[in-house]
């Protein structure tokens, strides 16, 4: 033993305050070694020439895939507390080791990274109009914590924007699947409005990608809004996406045209190809429709509560 | 290119043929930058070793990125030693950014093996750090980088120590060194494995492709669990390389018919796991991660990221391909065996995609043979899925409700296990699969290396364990999170796995995800217990903990200080997926018996 001791540490030793043990003997009561030296464990031993053994069956199969039970679990014994609690300190001084474990924090697990996403760039061509759209989405952060940036805006292709909204949201994984997202919502059209935000975005079961939250207005309403969406591959790059987004209300809101309750239903069907995985131009149709009160008040106003358009579209994202 | 005839004492290297004609001396030795790395390496050998570690560009296959070359190659040089000799390497630093060399599966003082943070504080740029330490072992062994995630730009090369005393079992040696290359920056993979969904997995199912039936689609969906997912990197970026050579360079290994040759197989990819077999030709594997085994003798082998196989073949006249086929089936490495100088052999096709199944979820096996040693104490959460008659047909009928639910059931967890959103599932029924030959070779009509096929040729000292540990593997498949007990290494630093000094403790590894861990230890061999025996169980430096399911070894904390313990899936250790095991105290410096 006391070779290859000499062997593992030639250069430590000096260094490292001596820990006045013999562990030679250490641990070994409740073992069943047989009286044999050390030396035998190969790989650690260089100046005893190593014994082959004959080439029979291994000695009587012991029972060592059974005796998990037997085995105590639990801490190491207490000398394995002991000398530096970070051994290169001693080598290498603590400030630089320290610099290195630091680093090590970013380079093993704590990684900021981020994408940004546009989901839908799209123009929807519908009997007598075109209107375009877009939907964008990005986050930077770590696996826990991100700052989310989305927005949304449509509008009657050519002309001002009619709806326009972005939202500043800080994102927290709640779960293996699931963010709480909590944040501010600015409406830039049809009219300046503030929101606070609080959602939940993530994979439901079956893969549906689910974003929802309720809003509350600076003038006091609630609304809210969920969509889900799924990828079903039809090849490799060939990708058709059912997407669904409902849209409440808990209160009347004269001045955008809504009643309480359900509100609008969008549905949609996109059938995307992968050109890259990054890069997806998009052929659909889309279905939405004003419900409820919604609805009464659009045909009140002479509009048609509900519409089918095709879809032309690109989705991108680095 | 052809590697030259050598007698058998004449090393053979992956591109000796360009090394015989002198274009590939070292950069050092030329003073001089190149732009472009060579392919393949050269060799160093001797007591005083000099590694010098740049920036280069790198092509093949019709790809060409960034490259961080050792010596002016990639992989970089053969470091080619003695047992007994003292070895002092002196890795000069010419990067802009921290580097280190890590001495993957030697036995050394661990203020020399190389890690930063743990082992030392890494090589600053401009710097010459030289490492010291005495031959104590033989076998293959490799080198690579262990900063940040240079060892997928080419930071990494093959180590060969020759045994002490003569060794007969051969005529001649050559290294077939796999790994990969990507013109993507590492970062960027590390990205896009954050955030987009499967990014370089062309192989998904769809509604086009893949037998498994609706119900059990939906079952995989219902739990958000993709069963395509066998590699996270694949060929969609990567050119599978042998000794830096893509599959259409032609590298060629010559023998003469009735030759026995060895093959030095080292696994020095970032994220691959091979199926390696000359299709025709046996092999018999003779050491495991450098450490002899009793010979076996079969047709193919998988070798998980980090391991290396010896094995022997005596392939008859002609040309034989050796193919490492990616274990997802994406690409291939591809060399020829051949008694032509010139002659390629002809590579067999890629087979099918593989797809994972209930066993790789945890759910034990399902064919019933090992029915008998489930885990009767999982018994309780599993009557509701009405899987408890085992056979394949009931998990179809399954509850996906309950199921969805008892694949994350965190009261089967240990204390000490993080239970957060790095952790999307817990194996229900975890069971030990030593015998598994790998994912996607179970249905082979060949011979497939087994854990359980390797027995240690030499003997071990028998001694029980005192101790036993169970660590969990975890991770989070959708965020790309990886940890040992749910935490990742970011935040357990101080917190590190304490062993003795001269402690033997059984640890177990339980697998709760549905990918297969390289799960590799510094600094020490830890033996498999795989059935073989107490005093036979096979030494090595990784083990591949499948899908699902659990792996257990035991190891004798004999070499004292600080050692990294991680995946060897670079990007899962880039993840977190990382611990120190600490070795104490010191042992008092003895007088020389």
């Amino acid at each position: 033993m006391s070779a290859r001791l000499l062997l593992a540490a030639p250069l430590i030793l000096a260094a490292l305050p001596a820990a006045a043990q013999d562990h030679s003997g250490h641990g070994q009561p409740e073992t069943e070694e047989p009286a044999e030296d050390h030396s035998h464990h190969a790989p650690t031993k260089k100046s005893a020439p190593l014994v082959l053994p004959p080439k029979a069956d291994p000695p009587a199969m012991d029972h060592s895939m059974h005796s998990m039970a037997e085995l105590p679990e639990g801490p190491p014994p207490p000398e394995a507390l002991e000398g530096p609690e970070h051994a290169a300190d001693e080598i290498y001084g603590a400030d630089r080791m320290a610099k290195a474990r630091a680093t090590n924090h970013t380079t093993h697990g704590d990684m900021l990274t981020g994408t940004l996403m546009a989901e839908r760039l799209e123009l929807r061509i519908a009997e007598g109009h075109e209107a375009s759209l877009w939907d964008v989405q990005g986050w930077y952060g770590d696996d826990i914590d991100k700052f989310v940036v989305k927005s949304e805006a449509e509008g009657e292709f050519g002309e001002a924007l009619e709806d326009a909204e972005v939202q500043a949201l800080w994102g927290h994984a709640i779960g293996p699947f699931f963010d709480l997202q909590a944040g501010i919502r600015l409406d830039l059209e049809p009219e300046t409005r503030s929101h606070l935000v609080l959602g939940v975005q993530g994979l439901a079961p079956y893969m549906w990608h689910v974003d929802g939250a309720v809003f509350l207005s600076d003038r006091g309403d609630f609304t809210a809004r969920i969509e889900g969406e799924y990828d079903q591959k039809i090849t490799q790059r060939l990708i058709l996406q059912p997407r669904v987004e409902l849209q409440l209300a808990a209160q009347d809101i004269p001045e955008r045209e809504i009643g309480a309750g359900l509100t609008k239903v969008e549905t949609g069907l996109r059938l995307r190809y992968e050109i890259a995985r990054e890069f997806a131009p998009y052929v659909g149709v889309g279905y939405e429709a004003k419900i409820g009160q919604t609805a009464e008040i659009a045909k009140a106003a002479g509009e048609d509560p509900d519409g089918l358009a095709f879809l032309l579209g690109i989705r991108a994202w680095f | 290119m052809t590697l030259p005839q050598f007698s058998r004492r004449n090393f053979m290297l992956g591109t000796a043929g360009i090394a015989a004609s002198g274009l590939l001396m070292p950069a050092w030795a030329r003073g001089e930058s190149l732009t472009h790395a060579k392919q393949g390496y050269g060799e160093v050998s001797g007591e005083r070793i000099a590694l010098n570690v740049d920036n280069h560009h790198f092509a093949v296959g019709g790809r060409k990125g960034h490259a961080i070359a050792v010596n002016g190659t990639v992989p970089g040089p053969l470091v080619r030693l003695r047992e007994g000799q003292n070895v002092r390497i002196d890795v000069t630093n010419n990067l802009a950014e921290d580097t280190s060399i890590h001495w993957h599966g030697l036995l050394l003082p661990f203020q020399f093996d190389g890690v930063p943070g743990v082992s030392f504080p890494g090589i600053r740029p401009g710097e010459t750090f030289t490492y010291e330490f005495p031959i104590r072992q033989s076998g293959t062994y490799w080198w690579h980088s262990h900063s940040g995630l240079q060892e997928q730009a080419g930071h990494y090369g093959p180590i060969v120590i020759e045994s002490a005393t003569p060794d007969p079992r051969y005529d001649r040696d050559y290294v077939v060194l796999l790994s990969e290359f990507t013109p993507r920056h590492p970062h960027e993979i590390a990205r896009l494995l954050k955030v987009g969904e499967h990014y370089f997995n062309r192989q998904m199912q769809t509604a086009t492709e893949g037998d498994m039936p609706l119900k059990e689609r939906l079952m995989w969906g219902g739990m958000r669990m993709n069963p395509r997912d066998i590699s996270d990197v694949t060929g969609d970026t990567y050119t599978f390389l042998v000794n830096g050579h893509g599959p259409m360079d032609g590298l060629e290994y010559l023998f003469t018919p009735g030759e026995r040759v060895r093959l030095r197989v080292i696994n020095g990819s970032a994220m691959t796991f091979f199926n390696v077999r000359i299709p025709g030709v046996p092999m018999t594997v003779i050491a495991a991660d450098g450490m002899d085994v009793s010979p076996v003798e079969v047709d193919e082998f998988q070798i998980g990221t980090a391991e290396t196989y010896d094995v022997i073949v005596t392939p008859p006249a002609g040309s034989h391909a050796l193919v490492a086929e990616a274990m997802d089936r994406s690409g291939m490495g591809l060399a020829s065996l051949t008694s032509h100088k010139g002659h390629r052999a002809t590579p067999p096709p890629l087979r099918g995609p593989v797809t994972l199944t209930m066993a790789d979820m945890g759910m034990g096996s399902m064919d019933g043979a090992h029915g008998g040693a489930m885990n009767h104490d999982a018994h309780g959460g599993m009557d509701h899925l009405g899987i408890n008659q085992g056979g394949g047909g009931a998990m179809a009928g399954m509850d996906h409700g309950s199921m969805d639910h008892s694949m994350r059931d965190t009261s089967k967890l240990p204390p000490d296990v993080k239970v957060g959103p790095g952790l999307d599932m817990v194996s229900p029924m975890p069971m030990d699969r030593m015998d598994f030959p790998g994912l996607g070779l179970d249905n082979v009509d060949h011979r497939v290396l087994r854990y359980t096929d390797l027995k240690a040729a030499r003997m071990n000292p028998h001694r029980m364990p005192t101790r036993q540990m169970t660590i969990h593997l975890t991770g989070n498949m959708e965020r790309y999170m990886w940890s040992f007990d749910g935490k990742k290494f970011s935040a357990v630093t101080d917190d590190p796995i304490r062993f003795a000094y001269d402690e033997r403790v059984r640890v177990k590894l339980v697998n709760d995800t549905m990918m297969a861990h390289p799960i590799h230890l510094h600094g020490h061999f830890f033996e498999l217990v795989n059935g073989a025996g107490m005093m036979n169980q096979p030494l090595k430096h990784t083990v591949v903990v499948q899908p699902g399911s659990t792996a257990t070894f035991d190891v004798t904390a004999n070499e004292p200080g600080d050692w990294a313990f991680h995946c060897h899936l670079l990007y899962h250790m880039h993840a977190g997926m990382m611990q120190t095991v600490t070795v104490r105290p010191f042992p008092e410096p003895e007088k020389e018996a």
